[in-house]
């Protein structure tokens, strides 16, 4: 067992207490709170850095992030289809999960390398933001091809004006607007509060995956390989990613955790009106019950250590 | 005091098809309608209302016989085979028939 960060302590208790069966509930309007507190702060931080580097935003890279986007859904779709001899529709739903990303696990490799003073590029929150969305249209294109029997009109705006990417943006923008003085007034509640939130709302994460655990056991192996092993392997490739195109080992470690991240929020929604033959259960429950969990305790020291073997 | 017939129909389903199903009913001469949270069990499980993602919905409508059967008619058609969803019909008494 690694030195866990006490955050992800919360998360074990969530997730015990879920199996217990324990009375224990945090209110919808609770885990909305609290998430929006982190997606604020997240792109706040952003935004502050930026503002103070004021180095630009490298076009090339960002480029580099959005094809990471729509690339790894294919190898992921080929493996749920070909070794889990899943539906075609049950392939490329789960191909969008993990192609797109979780900002729940940003937030915990974000507070891993403050934490551990490992400094990241500020432009971070700008890679959530590009990672989101094209795995999902990635996805509903290898279920449905490009054909007219997708609302792609109403599905397009319902992602980009998702939760997470508007308030990343606004947070950013706000950030950067503000700059470090500016901010100087909220940051008790975004920055100094950021560990406490994000405890919550692992507390929170934990009770949600115990509550997938039943539907593991009826989809077996192939969920818990699949939920280890593509993560594992797609941390590689943001890995490798992030070195060729000369970010520092944090920021190496954050591509390879947003690349091993799987969605749980924007792909379930958006599959869900957009494919629904779709079992959604299958990969919500690989997203939360596995990924999630190995992620934010095996695969960030893991990949950590990737970041700074490969561009320390 | 004068009362009125009218169909009430409940339509219980995932909260996730919500804003898809209120451009619908509209579409369909829906003048109304009250949405609730809600949470339960049913063929596809236990259905939590804790989490969004997964929570339900109860959709009440209160409608003349033809709306509510058009309704109906058209949900079963487009959302039965992939979604959570069941819808029964009753009937009531209004005051105010213009509202209806």
């Amino acid at each position: 067992m690694p030195q866990l960060d006490p955050v992800i302590w919360f998360f074990v208790l969530g997730l015990v207490a879920g199996v217990a069966r324990a009375d224990l509930r945090l209110p919808a309007a609770i885990y909305e709170f609290v998430s929006t507190i982190l997606l604020l702060a997240i792109g706040l931080k952003g935004g502050v850095e930026l503002a103070r580097d004021s180095g630009g935003l490298p076009v090339v890279e960002l480029g580099g992030v959005l094809l990471l986007g729509f690339v790894l859904p294919l190898p992921a779709f080929l493996i749920a289809r070909h070794v889990g001899r899943l539906s075609r529709a049950d392939s490329a739903s789960l191909a969008a999960h993990y192609g797109s990303v979780s900002v729940g696990t940003f937030a915990v490799v974000m507070g891993y390398l403050v934490a551990r003073g490992i400094a990241f590029e500020a432009r971070a929150p700008v890679w959530v933001v590009l990672l989101e969305v094209p795995a999902i249209v990635a996805g509903i294109v290898l279920a449905r091809g490009t054909g007219s029997d997708v609302a792609w009109r109403r599905l397009l705006r319902e992602l980009f004006l998702g939760r997470s990417i508007v308030l990343l943006l606004g947070g950013l923008a706000i950030g950067w607007a503000a700059g470090p003085e500016g901010v100087e007034p909220i940051r008790p509640l975004f920055f100094d509060l950021f560990k406490g939130v994000l405890s919550l709302f692992l507390l929170e994460m934990g009770l949600i995956a115990a509550a997938q655990l039943p539907t593991l056991r009826r989809h077996g192996l192939f969920i818990v390989g699949f939920g280890v092993l593509v993560p594992l392997a797609f941390a590689a490739c943001g890995a490798l990613l992030g070195s060729a195109m000369g970010l520092s080992p944090g920021g190496v470690t954050v591509l390879a955790t947003l690349a091993a991240s799987a969605s749980y929020i924007a792909a379930p929604a958006a599959f869900r009106t957009a494919v629904p033959e779709a079992n959604p259960a299958l990969s919500l429950t690989a997203s939360l019950a596995v990924t999630f969990p190995f992620n934010i305790i095996f695969g960030i020291p893991l990949y950590e250590r990737l970041g700074a073997v490969l561009a320390g | 005091m004068e009362q009125y017939p009218r169909r009430l129909l409940t339509i219980v389903t995932e909260a996730v098809l919500e804003r898809e199903l209120v451009t619908e009913l509209e579409a369909l001469g829906v003048r109304g309608y009250t949405i609730t949270d809600a949470r339960g069990k049913g063929g596809r499980g236990t259905r939590k209302s804790d989490w969004a993602q997964e929570g339900n919905i109860r959709v009440e409508i209160v409608c003349e016989t033809a709306v509510a059967e058009r309704v109906a008619a058209r949900l079963r058609e487009r959302y039965y085979d992939h979604y959570a969803m069941i819808l029964f019909l009753q009937d009531v008494s209004v005051l105010r028939p213009d509202k209806f």
